[in-house]
């Protein structure tokens, strides 16, 4: 078993609701794989849960071997080798946009300052938002915002990128910048799970895609097979819906 | 399908979180009895124990001073209930004052400022002696010492609690005022429908806390010659020259504030319950 990640059978409930229920989805190195469904199908829950950021009800989550949905594992090591960006930035407002991506290298990572820094301001020159070091989130626009959660969760060098639907509360042309950088980190080999409602995006730069619906993985294959030909009535359905 | 029948795996993960748990309250209570061993020989084997619990700690003083103590607390709690009505609406009215837009209102703007400045300023003890012997001097009559602390209190707690409310209400995202106003709700409406009832919940940790300073300070009317509980207790201390009276006032203070203290948490957690979904980590 070569996966990076590797979930089996996972099961979540809120309550009495049931989200998950039996999710196995494994993940390549350098794959991306982009998570489709309607709002309410458990695409944001299973994100959680991957990034041990929601306990789960049953089944196992594995990073390359080791299980880390065990509760004796020391969950913040395991999150501290993922990487997450929400749907709504979730910066932090009281620190300036340099502080807000090296924070983690500082604190949990120990860097000194000056090498955090360095590290921080290379990484917002990648995200292209160098000159906006020292001013503070809200002063941001949302596509700059969540470059600059991106570059923050780029920091810690993660094995895997967990997006939650990061473009969902952009306007529209503002959509572009923060695609077009996901786009350039999967050319550059990222390993990539995004749950997205940018269909043309996930055409062009997935390399899977994964139909999530009612908590349950319904249809999964390449771009062309789950766009151009779905086997699944569910899925054509949604996606009539969601084309047209 | 809503059943869903754990594996084996997960119950071993449970047990194990229950067994960690279970260790983790074991650990607790080991930990807790431990601890209050060290301190009981610590005290009981340190110098002039004997006496300091002679002196304010006899049971049988306590005892035989509760009854009078109890009668002054009543007083307490009269004061405490007439201030807190009477800081509730001057307090609210001051933080309104102090929130009003628009140059024909500067002077109201202005005196309410001025106010919560001096009345934050100013040491309480103070205001009870000006209200308490200098107005019945001006008057030239007697006034019952429960209404003079309830005016002192009323004066110096409405400045702070005025403030407590302005900042809630200022604290209420400027977005809330467009979304309600958009609606066509007028400046009453919203301020009513909308602005407080927000501002509420961002309000009620700081309201608790000076609440419970209140129900401490009331125990100041002795001073203005009310027999209220600490008043009560000074008589018993000078027929006995034993001090535990003063313990046993104090203790009654004490059993007040509790309640609140613990309500503010329990209020609190559940306002972070409510406003997030999934877990905290």
């Amino acid at each position: 078993m070569s996966a990076l990640l590797h979930a089996e059978g996972i099961w979540k409930a809120f309550g009495d609701k049931p989200v998950l229920e039996g999710v196995d989805l494994a993940l390549d190195t350098h794959e991306v794989v982009a998570l489709i469904g309607a709002s309410g199908s458990g695409k944001s829950t299973l994100l959680r849960c991957l990034g041990l950021l929601e306990p789960i009800d049953d089944g196992q989550i594995f990073l390359g071997d080791e299980d880390i949905s065990d509760p004796r594992v020391n969950a913040n090591r395991v999150r501290s080798r993922l990487g997450m960006v929400f749907q709504s930035y979730n910066l932090f407002p009281h620190l300036s946009v340099l502080d807000n991506v090296t924070l983690a290298l500082r604190v949990v990572r120990r860097l000194p300052r000056r090498e955090a820094d360095s590290r921080g301001r290379e990484l917002l020159d990648r995200v292209g938002l160098a000159d906006k070091a020292r001013e503070h989130p809200d002063r941001l626009s949302g596509g700059q915002q969540q470059r600059v959660a991106i570059a923050r969760a780029l920091a810690t060098e993660p094995e895997l990128l967990l997006f939650d639907e990061i473009t969902s509360a952009l306007d529209p042309e503002l959509v572009g910048e923060v695609l077009e950088l996901v786009r350039a980190l999967a050319e550059d080999g990222a390993t990539i799970l995004m749950a997205t409602h940018e269909m043309s995006f996930a055409r062009d730069v997935a390399h899977r895609v994964v139909f999530l619906d009612a908590g349950r993985i319904v249809e999964q294959g390449t771009p062309a097979e789950v766009f151009g030909a779905p086997r699944e009535a569910r899925t054509r359905e949604f996606l009539t819906r969601f084309m047209a | 399908m809503t059943t869903h029948q754990p594996s084996a795996l997960e119950l071993e993960r449970r047990s194990y979180r229950r067994r960690r748990s279970q260790r983790s309250v074991l650990v607790a209570i080991a930990s807790t009895l431990a601890f209050a061993a060290l301190v009981w020989v610590t005290v009981i084997n340190t110098e002039g124990w004997a006496k300091v619990q002679e002196s304010f700690f006899d049971p049988a003083i306590a005892l035989k001073s509760l009854p009078r103590v109890w009668d002054g607390f009543l007083l307490n709690l009269q004061v405490l209930g007439l201030s807190i009505v009477t800081v509730a609406v001057v307090a609210l009215a001051i933080a309104l004052l102090r929130t009003l837009r628009g140059p024909v209102f500067f002077p109201l703007r202005a005196l309410a400022t001025v106010y919560t400045d001096i009345f934050r300023g100013l040491p309480l003890i103070i205001v009870l002696y000006l209200v308490g012997f200098g107005l019945p001097t001006i008057l030239n009559t007697r006034i019952p010492p429960v209404l003079l602390g309830t005016i002192a209190f009323t004066l110096t707690y409405s400045a702070y609690v005025a403030e407590v409310i302005r900042a809630g209400i200022e604290a209420v995202h400027p977005s809330q005022r467009l979304a309600a106003r958009a609606l066509g709700l007028g400046y009453v409406q919203t301020l009513r429908r909308v602005v407080l009832p927000q501002a509420l919940r961002k309000m009620t940790p700081p309201l608790m806390n000076d609440f419970v300073s209140m129900q401490k300070d009331v125990g100041l009317v002795s001073i203005l010659g009310a027999m209220d509980a600490i008043a009560m207790a000074k008589s018993e201390v000078s027929l006995t020259y034993n001090f535990t009276p003063y313990v046993v006032a104090g203790l009654l203070f004490v059993l007040l504030a509790i309640p609140t203290i613990r309500l503010t948490d329990w209020y609190a957690a559940r306002l972070r319950e409510r406003e997030q979904t999934g877990s905290v980590l």
